[in-house]
């Protein structure tokens, strides 16, 4: 049994139920997905499908990738990631597994990468308050003291600080699969998924 | 086509009809109270339309034993059973809140000759 597969965000939308109530719903494009290699507890030691994922071009592939997708008999992939699996006899490269796997109901975590915010400061990246923004103030986005005086005569290891912020690995767990549309290649998750439209995820059974 | 497009236009319901601010309305609910399902009528004048595609919503405003009532629906909701045009509006705006300040003889809105 495959767990996961690798996907685009599209973007989000709503959905009426029956009843009336309205889902708000992330649309994914999930797969189709290649499997690249498979990997055997004999050779590897473990159990795993090596997934590909959207085109490249063969031009943009660089030598020892473009062998390994040859011996594929697959496409160049873009993105490529390992999903283990319990039993690989079922599986065999160059096989296509699409957005069947995953049913209405089920439950998954969906991992993405956050958008990037840049040099974000203190009150966007963690949150602080910041200052007054009238009554005379002139500090309305300041960090305030970071730390004491002579003793500890240094600043905390960990003290929230402006900087990068964004860019980040993040998973978003046990959203409900609303719809999967497998002739389309779309699954519908309730909720918000990490990243931007467009932006590559994978999704795992939860 | 853009999936978010095509999914938006499986949300958006053909079966209402044009109406716009100003207009007087007949909104059929659909209420479920516990096992049983029945319509409710809700009507009076339309004070605004909201948004597009699926998440469009409407603001529909009435007198009841002299209180004023005003309710939101979703234009595409399942909820909303079924919307008749009673009669149309002459209004000038597109939104016609300044209908909350007045009662009486000065809330009424004249018919629309054509439209």
């Amino acid at each position: 049994m495959l767990k996961g597969l690798i996907g685009k965000k599209i973007g989000m939308t709503r959905l009426f139920l029956d009843e009336g109530r309205a889902v708000p719903v992330t649309v994914l494009q999930v797969g189709p997905c290649t499997v690249v290699q498979v990997k055997n507890p004999d050779k590897e030691k473990y159990s795993a499908l090596q997934l590909g994922f959207g085109e490249k071009k063969a031009s943009r592939t660089s030598k020892p990738l473009a062998g390994h997708f040859a011996k594929a008999g697959a496409e160049p992939q873009a993105v490529l990631k390992e999903f283990k699996v319990a039993d690989t006899a079922e599986f065999e490269v160059g096989q296509q597994i699409t957005a069947e796997i995953f049913a209405p109901g089920e439950k998954v975590n969906v991992t993405g990468r956050t958008k990037g915010r840049g040099f974000s400061g203190v009150v966007k990246r963690h949150g602080f308050g910041g200052g007054r923004k009238t009554h005379g103030c002139t500090t309305h986005d300041a960090p305030g003291s970071i730390g004491m005086s002579a003793d500890p005569s240094r600043v905390l290891k960990g003290k929230r600080m402006p900087g990068r912020y964004g860019n980040d690995r993040s998973q978003a767990r046990n959203l409900k699969v609303v719809d999967v549309r497998p002739e389309d290649n779309l699954v519908l998750v309730k909720g918000a998924v990490p990243g931007a439209k467009g932006g590559i995820v994978f999704i795992e059974k939860a | 086509m853009d999936p978010i497009e095509l999914i938006a236009r499986e949300q958006v319901r053909v079966d209402i009809p044009q109406f716009r601010a100003g207009d007087t309305i007949k909104v059929h609910v659909r209420i479920k109270e516990g096992e049983k399902e029945r319509v409710q009528l809700f009507e009076g004048v339309v004070l605004r339309r909201r948004g597009e595609g699926p998440g469009a919503t409407f603001t529909v405003r009435k007198i009841s034993y002299g209180v004023g009532v005003e309710r939101i629906f979703p234009l595409n909701s399942p909820v909303v059973d079924k919307v008749e045009v009673v009669t149309r509006g002459k209004v000038r705006q597109g939104r016609i809140y300044y209908l909350r300040g007045l009662r009486g003889k000065a809330a009424r809105i004249k018919e629309a000759s054509r439209r």
